[in-house]
């Protein structure tokens, strides 16, 4: 038996070979560079942050609330108020948003029908859509107004007028992903606990939730990821002022805030730039965690 | 061959709309009590769609529309005043694939009895007689608190069935159960079928026409949404009545 000569027509290489090894090429530049920016970004707040170094001092820092790097005669970098300006507004938020969301969530997903589920999955995604500009502006002219009046307090620019903005802007993302963690439950779970006798409620309860447990806490940590990098609405509903707060009524100023509202006021490369900075690389890192215990938890699903 | 037995289900001038296709058209069958009766015809004729009547879980597609009653246990489950929860716990299901609940094997077996408020001290006897009846309980007993999702799909569909006992249904909808089981499961599926006869009252679609033969005391031939012949299982592959269901056992098309 003769070797049989390879047939040419098996082996062309035509437009469709070309554009195929063309669009790979493009793609895995596209999928890299995302990877590069992202790198690129931690490496220049880490280098502008890291000269803060000479200056850094771990007890004054995370042990004080005087947040003063401008005083002439006696700069310091305590972050304490600003922690817990972050930590107040968004613990806030999450109570207001966590259960409007599941709750919509599991209206969109379990309970809703036809026309209004489709109706209502489009508005929650509109209300995604709103910028957190106009966010800061509803707080600043229509819940500070209201909260003066209601509370008869002061000042209507607090953690409670900061949480409630952060709550409503991070409830449409929350219920968005909390309603795809629903859907991903198999129908076969339903159908089979309905066939038993059980009521959409009961099937909800002893079945959809468990089995998207995961998927549903992921969905909380994205919120809370989203709140504690939030910047624009609480710079201009939570007050801005620096205070350890003791009631919802106290303004708080948030790290997020402070960044954006010193940083064009300070001399490149000062202590008080570097020492921004290094809020930036603490926001980094914590949104950083959270996003990726998100992740984790997800993979879990995909997997369990 | 003159049966005196009751009607466990029946439908009376039965039809049903898929929004305006209309997928049943005036089925009157009595499913009789204790036997098992096995529905065949080819696909699209409607079987699965009259045995899903049953327990109305159709209508969770949300556009169903039916005329004419089916009864169960002398009660019409499209009567208003009837609770639907109710019905279905007299009526369990075995669905195509086995859809055991991402729970424990022990939660999976009494999680009907949870929901039906049933008393917590009968849980461990219960798990157990259900487990035995579907000869799974040798197998499992061990390991009860670990997931059922490990399971081979032959134990999950027993499981599946085992799941229905607890709540004590008189009736079983077996919705092709073996269809997704290779030939050694089918068989260990269509034994335990067949000791569940008797005590349970057993409706069975299935593809498969010898199954039909070898696991079936009645049999139901349907085609495009009518109910062409009802006879006993013996009778029906050796001597049918309509043309239809003789070339459909033949062969002829389907």
């Amino acid at each position: 038996m003769t070797d049989r000569k390879a047939d040419p027509a098996v082996d062309r290489r035509d437009v469709a070979w070309w554009s195929d090894k063309a669009v790979s090429v493009l793609v895995f530049l596209g999928g890299i560079s995302a990877i590069l920016f992202i790198i690129g970004i931690f490496v220049f707040i880490t280098r502008e942050g890291f000269g803060f170094g000479e200056h850094f001092k771990a007890g004054e820092i995370f042990g004080s609330t005087r947040w003063a790097p401008t005083s002439d005669s006696n700069p310091t970098y305590g972050i304490l108020a600003l922690v817990a300006g972050t930590a107040s507004v968004t613990g806030l938020a999450m109570l207001i948003a966590v259960p409007f969301s599941l709750g919509a969530a599991i209206y969109i997903a379990e309970f809703a029908k036809g026309r209004t589920r489709e109706v209502l999955k489009v508005l929650v995604e509109m209300l995604a859509a709103i910028p957190s500009v106009v966010w800061g502006f509803i707080g600043l002219t229509i819940m500070n107004p209201l909260i003066i009046q209601t509370f008869d307090v002061p000042i209507g620019l607090c953690v409670l007028n900061s949480g409630l903005i952060l709550g409503l802007m991070a409830a449409p993302i929350m219920t968005t992903i909390a309603e795809d963690a629903l859907k991903a439950v198999p129908d076969s779970y339903r159908e089979a606990a309905e066939a038993l006798g059980a009521t959409r409620w009961q099937v909800t309860r002893r079945v959809v939730l468990p089995a998207a447990r995961q998927g549903l806490l992921a969905a909380v940590l994205l919120g809370v990821g989203r709140g504690f990098g939030e910047t624009m609405a609480v710079l201009m509903a939570s007050g801005h002022s620096i205070n350890l707060p003791t009631s919802p009524f106290d303004s708080v100023r948030a790290l997020t805030a402070t960044i954006a509202a010193e940083l064009g006021e300070t001399a490149v490369g000062s202590p008080h730039y570097q020492a921004l900075f290094m809020l930036g690389i603490l926001l980094f890192a914590v949104t950083f965690l959270i996003n990726l215990a998100a992740d984790l938890i997800v993979r879990g699903i995909r997997k369990g | 061959m003159a049966d005196q037995s009751p009607a466990a289900v029946e439908f009376a001038d039965f039809s049903l709309w898929y929004g305006t296709f209309q997928a049943i058209y005036g089925v009157d069958l009595a499913v009789k009590e204790g036997k098992i009766t096995s529905m065949i015809g080819p696909s699209g004729c409607g079987k699965s769609t009259l045995l899903r009547s049953v327990n109305r879980i159709n209508e969770r597609l949300g556009y169903v529309r039916t005329e004419g009653h089916v009864r169960v246990l002398g009660h019409d489950v499209y009567a208003a005043e009837n609770s639907l929860v109710q019905v279905r716990k007299q009526v369990g299901m075995v669905f195509q694939r086995p859809n055991v609940l991402p729970l424990s094997i022990r939660d999976n077996i009494l999680f009907g009895h949870r929901l039906h408020d049933g008393g917590k001290d009968a849980e461990d006897a219960l798990l157990e007689s259900a487990l035995r009846q579907v000869l799974l309980w040798d197998d499992v007993k061990d390991r009860l608190n670990r997931r059922a999702q490990g399971l081979s799909l032959e134990q999950q569909q027993k499981l599946c069935i085992a799941r229905l006992l607890p709540v004590k249904p008189r009736i079983l909808l077996m919705d092709e159960p073996c269809s997704a089981l290779d030939p050694k499961g089918t068989e260990a599926v269509e034994e335990l079928i067949w000791e569940l006869r008797g005590a349970y009252t057993i409706l069975l679609v299935t593809h498969n026409m010898a199954q039909a033969r070898r696991a079936s005391e009645e049999c139901v031939f349907m085609l495009m949404g009518k109910l062409i012949e009802h006879t006993a299982t013996d009778q029906m592959f050796v001597s049918p009545r309509c043309p239809e269901t003789a070339d459909y056992i033949e062969g002829r098309y389907g």
